[in-house]
């Protein structure tokens, strides 16, 4: 396999060739791109899911403090 | 914890890329014979060499999981498998745009290279529908691993059939003999196969982080829903 300076011309010309090795490298980093975008996507659920959980388990705790509460007021009655 | 570690090896994957980019454009030397085409091959090469090592990797996984029993491996081999079949996309989608600049054809049918990949990716891509139309997870897991280690047994049996096949016009880029790739060559290379395998690594890394992360959060949410359905069951009596 000869190797040629950059300076001489390719077997196929540079301007044919160039747009494939660009669509190869683009095609590549749009796929990554999608790739992200999904994780992103489900990243975003996973946060909203974890705040419903994190107010679920607030309201929970608030409710069971109250209920402790009139539980002591009634025992003092 | 699957995270630990991620941010390193990241950084390694975004350095690495760059500068196996920079050596594929500003380094090697153009190939006398296909010419600047031929840097697609610093991309598709590594791409399928790291698909066809992560369907075996996903197989070794299987057998662990299938020895073990522990659900760990299973999830490390699906994800292996997972993110295998999505190079194996890049793969395709780069070879036929080499196939079209190169030889003047999107798909070629009668080159064995071409068509063995397509088989392995098309079998892999079984895997999901076959993985998901079980409902029980232990069984699920066990089906999924008994398929992974088959089809990952089948991945250098159908690669050693290739290399032994006279292919005529498919480029054989490790060749040893006259017309192996000279050292600038080489080392483009390597560090392209380098960088698409921490890639590949920080991607399985990354899914699994996500699974394991949303799979806490199923845990939570079982686990706070469980004693608001007996505080209610404790109600309902004070209620009637």
């Amino acid at each position: 396999m000869a190797l040629l300076p950059l300076a001489d011309a390719p077997a196929i010309p540079l301007g044919e060739a160039g747009k494939y090795v660009a669509a190869a490298y683009i095609v590549f980093l749009a796929l990554l791109i999608v790739y992200v975008a999904i994780m992103a996507a489900k990243l975003q659920r996973m946060e909203r899911e974890l705040r419903e959980l994190a107010g679920f388990a607030e309201s929970r705790a608030n409710g069971e403090a109250a209920a402790t509460d009139r539980e002591k007021v009634s025992a003092d009655v | 914890m699957y995270g630990k570690g991620l941010r390193p090896l990241s950084i390694a994957t975004v350095v690495a890329i760059l500068a196996a980019f920079t050596l594929v454009f500003f380094y090697a030397p153009l190939d006398g014979d296909q010419g600047f085409i031929q840097k697609i091959f610093y991309l598709h090469v590594p791409l399928a060499i790291t698909a066809l090592v992560g369907f075996i990797v996903g197989g070794v996984f299987a057998v662990l999981h299938l020895r073990s029993g522990n659900r760990k491996w299973d999830a490390y081999s699906y994800v292996s498998i997972h993110m295998s079949v999505i190079f194996g996309v890049a793969v395709l989608i780069t070879g036929s745009i080499w196939a079209k600049a190169s030889w003047g054809h999107w798909w070629v049918w009668d080159e064995p290279t071409l068509v063995s990949f397509l088989i392995v990716f098309l079998m892999y891509a079984t895997y999901y529908p076959f993985r998901y139309a079980i409902e029980d997870p232990e069984r699920q897991g066990r089906y999924a691993s008994v398929f992974a280690v088959t089809a990952g047994a089948f991945v250098p049996l159908n690669f050693i059939a290739v290399r032994m096949s006279q292919s005529l016009v498919h480029p054989r880029v490790f060749a040893t003999a006259n017309g192996g790739l000279p050292g600038s060559m080489m080392l483009t290379f390597l560090v392209c196969l380098t960088a698409i395998a921490l890639l590949w690594l920080t991607l399985v890394k990354f899914e699994l982080t996500a699974k394991s992360a949303s799979g806490q959060i199923k845990r939570l949410r079982r686990a706070l829903d469980a004693p608001a359905t007996g505080a209610a069951s404790r109600v309902a009596p004070e209620v009637s």
